[in-house]
């Protein structure tokens, strides 16, 4: 039984069209045909990196920052070997793309008011984002913070597609001195926002999360872990996650997510860059296993 | 047309290519790349009787033409799997190689008796049996690293698994002396051999200053590890063609990224090929080897894939002569 063509993921060759300095950021511009149709917001792309023989064998994932009429559009901040070749890359060379992947934000069936937050690059989901709400009648305010004013992405651009908005940056290079969550109650409240909508960095999540249980919001959150395979197979992206059915599962955040309601994700178990089992997970390693070699064996799988 | 179907003690299969255990999930995900059906078989993740959450993260390192992985064996037990994962690979069409492991030699045993009652058995052509795994009863040492410990495993499995369904003993290549262990799971009853699964490695994060994963340790796999791969096929080729072992077919997994890489797998001695790691970087890698290898063999002649596997080795005999 072959799949049928529309539950295929594509897994095309684009073409690269532009690469523009934004700040500290990248924005590509990939041609892309097959990956854009079916995309919605909140969803990623897949990008090889280095080229067919390249030693870099993961692919790297990033949000889709626009997709339409045949082009894919992301927003890359130069870290490490990928996003450095992928950032040094000039127009016509040539990627190999997947996507589109993962479950992108789920829209509200009426027309409530939403907040859009994003920190740094984590705002690059968010525009297009903007833009569906507002169509289906939404209020859309902004909120859009960063370390500084050249890690910002996107203010001008959010001034047109939002409602509102608000910019907050840790030095107070631009917009109000702090962060996001210093101001997000204030919009929360004046707009009687519904949904808090956010993207960014994992302790931003977080605290977004609080602050929007605080004010009567839901949290739906887009995050970033780290991705060996991006399609479901690898099992090392993810995350402690209670089910509608009260139970946690770790479950992957690149098919089950990225976008997960905030509240339903178990932040303490998060800390300092690492990520418990809790306890009560669904097959957690109980305490007797524990005792013997099984989690003191790092070995294979 | 070359002529690339196998036999793999008694387990018939159009091509020699499958996925690798734990690089291709249960199946539903890769489906959306190609169709499942079309691989020589599909290997399902490790198995083990109950549901496991496996580790906390991160859970995985980038290497040189590799990764490091440190998943903890996470699935969802062998019940849910029998009647969820497996009843679906039967739906489609796809050959099932099925891995499964235990805590104990009695696990495994148990697992095995359970996959026989799945209503979708049928779909089962051969268990693969993880060895790579800490045995409890044994202060945690991997039951691969002992001969007896893999051995009682291999044969409590065998009894358990009907005798038209073969077994593979799923080697470790961290062990003093893999021919003595490759002797040990086929006197106790392994119908095959699959070869290799991953190094123990480890990788330290420079920013942080501590181990990259949370398991400390992790599995090394990918293109980087696949010379290790050639060397542990051709030692226990080696070994059954000179008769110092009984002789039985071997799959062949590690480092397989492109129809070439295979070929060097089937030439040191492999039956079959597993594509693991490649596949992050392709989904479609196992298939695209799949024609890859077939145009290799065309290119050099060849009318039959069986006439390549091993052919290494008599290769170098004539050069002795
Ligand atoms: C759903 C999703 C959306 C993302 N969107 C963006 C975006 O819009 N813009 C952007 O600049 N970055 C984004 N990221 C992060 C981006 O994927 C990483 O920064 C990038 O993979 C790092 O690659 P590297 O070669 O620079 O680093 P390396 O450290 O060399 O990467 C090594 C490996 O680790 C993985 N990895 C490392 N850091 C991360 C991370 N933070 N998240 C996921 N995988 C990681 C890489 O995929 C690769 O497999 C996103 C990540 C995810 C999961
Ligand atoms: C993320 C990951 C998970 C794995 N999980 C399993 C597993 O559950 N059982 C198993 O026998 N091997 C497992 N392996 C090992 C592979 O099946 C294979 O033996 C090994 O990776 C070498 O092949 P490769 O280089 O093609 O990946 C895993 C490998 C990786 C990378
Ligand atoms: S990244 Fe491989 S399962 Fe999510």
């Amino acid at each position: 039984m072959n799949p049928e063509p529309q539950e295929r993921t594509p897994q095309v060759t684009g073409e690269l069209i532009a690469n523009r300095r934004v700040g500290d950021y990248h924005h590509l511009t990939f041609a892309a045909p097959g990956v854009v149709e079916r995309a919605r917001p909140g969803q990623f792309v897949a990008l090889a990196v280095g080229g067919d023989t390249s030693a870099n064998l993961l692919r790297r994932c990033f949000s889709i920052y626009r997709a339409e009429g045949g082009t894919v559009d992301v927003v890359i901040a130069a870290r490490g070997p990928g996003t450095r070749w992928l950032t040094d890359l000039s127009a016509r060379d040539e990627v190999n793309i997947i996507g589109p992947l993962g479950r992108g934000f789920p829209l509200p069936a009426e027309p409530v008011a939403c907040v859009l937050v994003g920190g740094g690059y984590g705002s690059a989901p968010l525009f297009w984002l903007a833009a569906t709400l507002r169509q289906r009648g939404c209020h859309v305010e902004m909120v859009l913070g960063a370390a500084t004013r050249d890690r910002l992405f996107g203010v001008a651009e959010a001034r047109r597609c939002a409602d509102g908005l608000m910019v907050t940056t840790d030095d107070g290079s631009e917009g109000v001195p702090g962060w996001v969550s210093d101001v997000l109650p204030a919009v929360i409240d004046r707009s009687s926002a519904e949904i808090v909508y956010g993207c960014g960095p994992m302790a931003m999540l977080r605290s977004v999360t609080e602050v929007a249980a605080a004010h009567g919001a839901v949290a739906q959150v887009a995050v970033e872990e780290s991705m060996a395979c991006g399609i479901g197979v690898c099992m090392t992206c993810v995350m402690p996650v209670t089910g509608d059915d009260g139970v946690t599962r770790m479950v992957r955040c690149c098919v089950d997510g990225p976008v997960f309601r905030g509240d339903r994700i178990r932040w303490e178990a998060f800390d300092h860059g690492w990520c418990r089992v809790p306890q009560d997970a669904h097959g957690a390693i109980t305490k007797s296993d524990a005792s013997g070699a099984v989690t003191k064996q790092g070995g294979a799988q | 047309m070359i002529d690339m179907s196998v036999d793999l003690a008694g387990m018939r299969l159009p091509n020699p290519l499958m996925t690798a255990s734990g690089c291709a999930a249960n199946g539903r995900e890769l489906h959306r790349f190609f169709d499942i059906a079309q691989l020589g078989a599909f290997v399902t993740k490790t198995v083990m009787a109950d549901p496991r959450s496996g580790r906390g993260t991160p859970r995985m390192a980038e290497t040189p033409s590799g990764m490091l992985n440190s998943i903890g064996l996470q699935g969802p037990g062998i019940r849910d799997f029998a009647a969820g994962d497996l009843v679906w690979l039967e739906s489609v069409g796809a050959r099932v190689l099925v891995s499964i492991a235990g805590n104990t030699a009695d696990e495994y045993a148990d697992v095995a008796a359970a996959l026989c009652q799945s209503p979708a058995f049928d779909a089962v052509v051969g268990v693969e049996v993880n060895i790579s795994c800490p045995n409890v009863a044994n202060r945690g040492l991997v039951f691969a690293c002992d001969p007896l410990s893999s051995a009682r495993v291999i044969a409590l499995v065998r009894e358990k698994v009907p005798p038209d369904v073969p077994i593979f003993a799923k080697l470790s290549p961290d062990v003093t002396d893999i021919v003595e262990i490759a002797g040990a799971c086929v006197k106790a009853g392994a119908d095959g051999l699959t070869m290799i699964n991953t190094l123990l490695a480890m990788v330290i994060d420079t920013e942080l200053l501590r181990p990259q994963v949370a398991g400390v340790t992790g599995g090394l796999s990918g293109p980087g590890i696949r010379p290790v791969a050639v060397r542990a096929i051709w030692q226990v080729r080696a070994a059954m063609l000179g008769g110092r072992i009984p002789t039985v077919p071997i799959i062949g997994v590690g480092g397989v990224r492109t129809g070439d890489d295979a070929l060097q797998l089937v030439a040191a001695g492999a039956s079959a090929i597993q594509v693991g790691t490649a596949t992050f970087n392709d989904p479609n890698a196992p298939m695209r080897v799949k024609r890859e290898l077939a145009a290799a063999l065309q290119a050099r002649g060849f009318a039959r894939f069986n006439d390549v596997v091993g052919i290494a080795h008599t290769r170098l005999d004539r050069k002795r002569q």
